[in-house]
């Protein structure tokens, strides 16, 4: 019993290994053809000679603008959704809620009954947001902020036929993708809020402050790591995310550097997927290519690490109870 | 001085609640205006070119055809559901007997040192983008499986699939191991106090009470797989055929509008029909995510004793 | 805290929200086959005249055109002639006249692995391959965006359907790296990209320059710029030397052939 026993552990035990592996080949064959193709040149200069030579630095500036952008319209809006959920509603789900509406028939009852079915529909409506498919982020992008709002502005603003606002910019590709990136923001944000223990709270209101003080200058301000967290998980995936950014304001190639709202903009990821697939000389792009890859993931991991050592410092934080 | 106060915390108040309603319309904003957009071609004549009309050829391959562009449009999604469904079963076929397998193992049998080393190498992998499985799978992944399979075409469903796979393990492992994790300890207390091995409590006690978060996780994984544009585009070939062949190129959904709605008319039948496409995966993944979120709401009301 | 972080935001913003380049700026969409050359032109003539910004970008000939019906580019590329229908959209979308002008010769290649014998079909064989895919032809070909491939269609299809298990790729480049990877692959593209594969001959002629000039070369086409009767000067001036020997001589180094 024990030896076959051993052999089915063991089993288990390998697809452990298989994906050990999985990460190790992928990440290693980046590396070995990519990272010595990246040197200081290769960071700070453009590409020139059609996209074989020189460096890709308008599309790390491309990224790192974009996701700014992007987080400077998702983190305040997705800590206000966790806030909400969290601080503002009942903490009876709406079926208790209304067990208790029916047993003491008071409106009070009702009111707290209708706020959390909100709530729930609120949370529901969270997780459908971060299971939509990416590429429809972009058609949304399309039809709602550049073909809907894009092009009412330009009305607004532009000369008949003047197109500034219509058509892919970096203002609408950061709005699309902040919309993808909101879920990571709340869901973080909450784990935060959740770390602040409730006495801190009772304590606060206990003293006379209001609900809004108590946010503002106790617990917002003791969340603040896991907000950072979610932040730069946040930008960590939408500085890989590709398929929104498509049709939302991504460029080939731009001699020059997006200084304004309205500019298009170069993108490692999508690069990476035009040196795949539509480059110019296959051969020969292949080291830019592997190189951009590489450049892409160490963004990408020194992200994700850093949002990592926070939340774990976060959560032994929590573990000894509180600060 | 009071009376500022208490305004300024019904102000907030206001904000926080509005802010609140963002997501919900959203997640309705995204439908409209996906919807608004196909609404030309939401028409009986026109999902019937799309869902149903076979061309009378003579192969199966030719019945259904995606080609928009040509004197005479043929729009039939047909091969492109096949080519996402195929796609996702290649998908799934590989992450989830291994991603469970290895919940399993990290959960049950790994001492605590391992399973702390191996939950940041599943982060890692979901941390790669989806453009660069997309780029592994189109430059690297493809040869392989070519020298070792001898596939006729280079870059097929097996390729594709693949790498899909590889997107979905963390998926799959993250869920399942919190699943597995949350099976209180008295189960598997009890059934090694009535003489089962530890293999045999895993397997048959704890596993079967983590299954709604396991089936959770599938369902999840589902949603992502029919959603999935850049590794399908870069590494499925891309030719829109009506064929069960797992070895045969195939062309996605979203791999069509991502390499299509560049060059459309806007107002255009085919821009039209893109939108259709894109109203058709928000409404797949929308009842595939709902399921999952349902069985894990339930999942955690029974742990809490609530249920 | 919050509140400075909010007007800090907000006057970031207001500054980015210029709205125009101070330089005047020309936008280039279209032709995949194009893009090489259109960004050599656009450099040589950045060089020459540097007041000016040119922005190339690919997506093939129907993306290119359709962005100058939409009107969200300046300037096509097209590796086929416009068709009336989509001159007509421009007119009733945008209310103008489209320009056209020829930049270059082209010859639409078929490439074959090294590997394979095959040094020449006549155009049917290659309709019948396209069209029926018999083994063990394995094909590569365009995305239905790519004037190459409505070229292809409308030349030596003569208007027929591809075979649905033609596989579509985004470039004239990739079609010829997955050409080059399979020895029973075929392909089709402009003759500039040919490298580690063969470009066979048609009905007996090779593509060479002589071939292409005289017409014997039975595939071969011009390379357009489609741009509207509104267009500003600083464009006129360029599409003028693109044409110009200064511009066709960008043309030889790339490898299509002048006018």
């Amino acid at each position: 019993m024990k030896f076959r026993d051993r052999i089915y552990v063991g089993l288990l035990g390998i697809s452990v290994l298989l994906i050990l592996g999985i990460l190790i080949v992928i990440l290693g064959d980046v590396a070995i053809h990519g990272a010595s193709h990246v040197s200081w040149k290769f960071i700070t200069e453009s590409p020139s000679e059609g996209l074989t030579g020189g460096g890709i630095w308008p599309a790390i500036f491309g990224t790192t603008m974009l996701v700014l952008l992007m987080t400077i319209a998702a983190v305040p809006l997705g800590v206000a959704t966790a806030v909400y959920l969290y601080e503002y509603t009942p903490p009876e789900t709406p079926s208790q809620a209304w067990k208790r509406y029916r047993k003491e028939k008071s409106s009070k009852m009702l009111r707290t009954f209708f706020l959390a079915l909100l709530a729930k529909i609120t949370r529901a409506a969270v997780a459908n947001l971060a299971g939509v498919p990416s590429i429809v982020f972009g058609l949304f992008g399309l039809g709602f902020f550049i073909q809907f709002v894009g092009r009412a502005m330009d009305r607004a603003t532009q000369e008949p036929g003047e197109i500034v606002w219509g058509q892919g910019n970096l203002l609408w590709a950061a709005m699309t993708l902040a919309l993808l990136t909101l879920p990571t923001v709340i869901v973080a944000t909450e784990e935060a809020l959740r770390t602040v223990p409730q006495d801190l709270r009772a304590a606060s209101i206990a003293l006379g402050a209001t609900r809004w003080e108590t946010i503002r200058r106790i617990v917002l301000p003791s969340a603040l790591p896991g907000i950072l967290t979610g932040g730069i998980l946040a930008i960590s995936r939408g500085a890989g995310e590709v398929a929104p950014i498509l049709f939302t304001g991504a460029a080939y190639y731009l001699p020059y550097l997006p200084k304004t709202l309205s500019s298009q903009f170069m993108h490692l990821g999508y690069h990476v997927l035009i040196l795949s697939t539509q480059s110019p000389d296959v051969e020969a792009t292949k080291p830019v290519l592997y190189g951009t890859v590489f450049v892409l993931l160490v963004l990408t991991f020194l992200l994700n690490l850093a949002g990592v050592l926070i939340r774990a410092r976060t959560r032994s934080r929590l573990r000894s109870g509180g600060a | 001085m009071n009376r500022g106060r208490h305004i300024r915390d019904n102000l907030m108040t206001v904000v926080f609640t509005a802010a609140g309603w963002i997501a919900i319309v959203f997640i309705a904003l995204i439908f409209l205006f996906t919807f608004k957009e196909a609404l030309p071609v939401f028409n009986a004549k026109d999902l019937h070119e799309f869902f149903v009309k076979a061309q009378p050829e003579e192969t199966m391959e030719m019945r259904y055809i995606w080609q928009p562009v040509s004197d005479e449009p043929k729009m039939s999604f047909i091969p492109l559901i096949l080519g996402t469904l195929k796609a996702t079963f290649v998908g799934m076929l590989f992450a989830c007997p291994i991603g469970v397998a290895a919940a399993l193992f990290s959960s049950e049998f790994a001492p605590p040192k391992l399973r702390e080393f191996i939950k940041p190498v599943i982060e890692l992998l979901a941390g790669i983008p989806s453009v660069v499985l997309g780029f592994f799978a189109l430059l690297v992944l493809a040869t392989w499986l070519q020298s070792a399979f001898g596939f006729t075409y280079r870059l097929n469903a097996w390729n594709a699939g693949l790498a899909l796979g590889i997107a979905l393990l963390p998926v799959v492992f993250t869920i399942s191991e919190d699943g597995l994790a949350s099976v209180p300890r008295t189960y598997r207390e009890a059934s090694l106090a009535l003489g089962a091995s530890r293999f045999a409590t895993a397997w048959k006690v704890v596993l079967p009470a983590a299954m709604p978060a396991v089936f959770a996780s599938f369902v999840l994984a589902f949603g992502r797989a029919i959603g999935e544009t850049m590794i399908l585009l870069m590494a499925g070939g891309n030719a829109a055929i009506t064929s069960f062949h797992l070895g045969d190129p195939l062309r996605t959904l979203s791999a069509t509008i991502a390499a299509e709605l560049g060059e459309v008319v806007f107002g255009d039948p085919h821009y039209s029909a893109l939108f259709m496409m894109g109203t058709l995966l928000f409404v797949i993944t929308f009842v595939s995510n709902s399921t999952g979120q349902w069985v894990i709401g339930r999942m955690q009301k029974r742990m809490q004793g609530t249920a | 805290m919050k509140v400075g972080r909010v007007v800090f935001a907000l006057a970031l913003l207001s500054a980015a929200c210029g709205g125009r380049e101070a330089k005047p700026r020309i936008t280039i969409k279209g032709s995949d086959t194009m893009v090489i050359l259109g960004q050599r032109f656009a450099e040589e003539y950045m060089k020459r005249n540097p007041g000016i910004v040119i922005q190339v970008n690919g997506g093939g000939s129907g993306t290119g055109i359709a962005a100058l019906i939409n009107g969200t580019v300046d300037l096509a590329q097209a590796s086929r002639p416009m068709k009336e229908k989509e001159k007509a959209d421009v007119k009733a979308k945008r209310g103008v006249d489209v320009h056209e002008t020829r930049v270059a010769l082209d010859a639409l290649a078929v490439f074959v692995n090294e590997q394979n014998p095959v040094t020449n079909l006549t155009v049917e064989q290659l309709a019948e391959i396209y069209k029926t895919a018999p083994a063990p032809w394995v094909l590569y070909g365009r995305d239905n965006s790519s004037g190459t491939y409505e070229y292809f269609k409308e030349h030596v299809l003569r208007g027929a359907d591809f075979n649905a298990r033609t596989q579509a790729l985004a470039g004239t480049a990739a079609v010829i790296s997955a050409v080059a990877k399979d020895k029973n692959g075929i392909g089709y593209g402009g003759i500039a990209y040919a490298q580690g594969v063969r470009a066979i001959a048609i009905n007996g002629v090779e593509p060479t320059d002589a071939n292409v000039r005289n017409g014997t070369y039975p595939i071969r086409r011009y390379l357009y710029f489609y741009s509207v009767s509104t267009a500003s000067p600083e464009l006129q001036q360029y599409i003028q030397w693109c044409t110009s020997p200064e511009g066709q001589a960008v043309v030889k180094n790339v490898g299509y052939f002048p006018l």
